[in-house]
């Protein structure tokens, strides 16, 4: 495979949907085949849904929708012979979700008798080598974070590296099958294959963003996948649901989803710069764009995540319907935790500064706080106590203590003890550890593939 | 509070959508999409760097403006004032935050609303 071919015209891309294990049908693949798909490429992760998956090495989708969505994307890469690509394994990208999901792959493949040969990529850093970086002066941060310190790379659970699509090339080069790889930028997972064709950058890295989340680009964001054909001055897109349309304004706008600025975007070996692509209607469903570009960076930096543990969290909630007490919920809320506060120095004996609490009014103000334009008196409260400690005993501790508040604490002015509605019994839940992302660092690299460890296939199988 | 019995009186009433959504962990942005050449002339009067910052209780100079008329939106992005995931969080993919700018008045400032 690594001998010279001169480039395709064109390269086809089949997304079938924005995230691995979030479903798509069967239809979907079967039209982006027909239209002539050159590879599949689907994203497996991502940052947004907080902390916790790349803390605990756990993914966020549940194995049997995984399990489906790629026993089809499998069947089709073997009947097509094409190849399929996915990127970020197992939500966050770290070693165990691409190990998680090579076992679903492996046990897919056995079970409907598939010849594949399926490479590994792993992202996961360990932080030593990191510290290294660090002290080398390697390592720098983005807005609106501050230098990065040994300490907050000692204390993560995990880190991952971010892969441009190099490491992906290499192993399609290497003329596998199918490619799991561990934390990737979103568009370098359907980069990788046009590229490697002859693609230029810049229609390339534009198309990789508009699809990257599927359907998200169509004027149905429910809608399955995408296809989109990269040529030598531009590409095309169109939605693989017949019922679903491109246009101008839904391909433009998706530069919008989830993006700081809506012109550039950096990946790790340069810039995309859309500012002067052209967004034109084909026909009602098809949109061609051109004048994107790729500007190379002087720098090869990849991007760093890391999660910590930031303490261990017991939640409770109970229901007021009370109209008196819900006539005055600032107050009530006050004087909970005034007397949570005491209740935790007495009993206890912890100072304010060894907890943390967030008390939350569902119904009230719970999710803008003091930037709610204008709550209203409620019918009713849905009261969350988030309790945060150093150890989950502590955390459990002070719950408990809270539970009789959250049951029957008064307004100050009342003379008698009213009960509230609890959900459920007991009314709190340990949550465990609590995480956060805590590196929004870049690391220089001498070269794109060297920190992603490459796992070919064993030829023994099959 | 929005009076639809007198017309439209918010950003929001007047817009196709107005959203909000983490930009990463650590960055959260604003969209408004108003449907045509006058209602985005509006919208890009309204939405200065003092009305987010009062609206969002973030410094002005941390804010990122991109005024699109093509595609008649105005997108606003800044550092999440409260870290996603941390125990203050109450927004985790930031999703919500729309509220305050959709709310803003905009019908006295509206030429030629009834």
């Amino acid at each position: 495979m690594s001998e010279q071919h001169s480039p395709p015209d064109s390269v086809g891309i089949l997304v079938p949907s924005g995230m691995l294990g979030a479903g798509f049908s069967p239809d979907t693949i079967t039209r982006g085949v027909a239209l002539g798909a050159d590879v599949i490429a689907v994203d497996g992760g991502s940052t947004d849904s907080g902390a916790h998956y790349l803390g605990t090495g756990v993914a966020k989708t549940t194995e049997l929708a995984v399990r489906r969505d790629l026993r089809l994307l499998l069947a089709a890469a073997s009947t097509a012979g094409i190849p399929l690509i996915v990127g970020s394994c197992g939500t966050s990208g770290t070693d165990s979700g691409v190990t998680w999901v090579a076992g679903i792959v492996e046990a897919i493949c056995r079970e409907d008798g598939l010849e594949l040969s399926v490479a590994t990529i792993f992202s996961e850093q360990h932080p030593d080598q990191l510290i290294a970086e660090l002290r080398a002066g390697r390592v720098h941060a983005l807005p609106p974070s501050s230098p990065l310190d040994a300490a907050t790379l000692a204390g993560c659970e995990h880190i991952v590296a971010m892969m441009g699509h190099e490491p992906i090339e290499r192993a399609l080069r290497a003329g596998v099958d199918v490619v799991l790889a561990g934390r990737a930028t979103d568009t370098a997972v359907s980069a990788a294959f046009p590229l490697m064709r002859g693609m230029p950058p810049g229609p390339t890295w534009h198309a990789a963003k508009i699809i990257e989340c599927g359907g998200q680009c169509t004027t149905d964001p429910r809608s399955g996948g995408v296809f989109a054909r990269i040529d030598s001055t531009g590409f095309t897109i169109e939605p693989l649901d017949p019922d679903a349309a491109c246009t101008p304004t839904s391909v433009a706008a998706h530069m919008l989803y989830e993006t700081v600025n809506p012109y550039t975007m950096r990946e790790p070996g340069g810039t995309i710069e859309v500012a002067d692509a052209t967004y034109t209607a084909l026909d009602h469903r098809t949109v061609r764009v051109e004048g994107s570009r790729f500007d190379p960076a002087e720098q090869y930096t990849v991007k760093l995540e890391g999660a910590a543990v930031t303490g261990y969290e017991t939640v409770s909630f109970t229901g007021i319907r009370d109209p008196q007490v819900l006539g005055s919920i600032d107050e009530w809320a006050e004087f909970l935790q005034k007397t949570l506060t005491e209740r935790v120095e007495t009993v206890l004996e912890l100072p304010t500064d060894a907890w943390g609490s967030d008390l939350r009014l569902y119904g009230y103000n719970a999710i803008l706080g003091d930037l709610d334009p204008a709550p209203a008196t409620p019918q009713e409260v849905g009261v969350m106590l988030l309790i945060s400690a150093d150890d989950q005993q502590t955390a459990t501790a002070i719950s408990k203590l809270a539970n009789p508040l959250l049951l029957h604490l008064p307004l100050p002015t009342m003379s008698y003890l009213p009960s509230f509605a609890f959900a459920t019994s007991p009314a709190h839940i340990d949550r465990g550890p609590a995480y956060e992302f805590v590196l929004n660092h870049v690391l220089d690299v001498d070269s794109p593939t060297q920190i992603f460890r490459l796992r070919m296939p064993e030829r023994s199988d099959a | 509070m929005p009076e639809a019995s007198t017309g439209a009186r918010t950003l929001g009433d007047l817009a196709l959508e107005v959203r909000s959504k983490n930009a990463g962990p650590f960055w959260m942005t604003l969209e408004a999409f108003m449907p045509d050449a006058r209602t985005y002339s509006i919208a890009d009067a309204l939405i200065t760097p003092e009305l987010i910052s009062e609206l969002y209780q973030v410094a002005p100079a941390s804010l990122q403006i991109f005024r699109i008329p093509a595609l008649h939106v105005v997108k606003v992005s800044f550092p999440r004032p409260i870290v996603q995931g941390s125990l203050h969080d109450r927004d985790m993919h930031a999703g919500q935050h729309h509220v305050p700018l959709a709310s803003v008045l905009v019908g006295a400032r509206e030429p030629g609303s009834t």
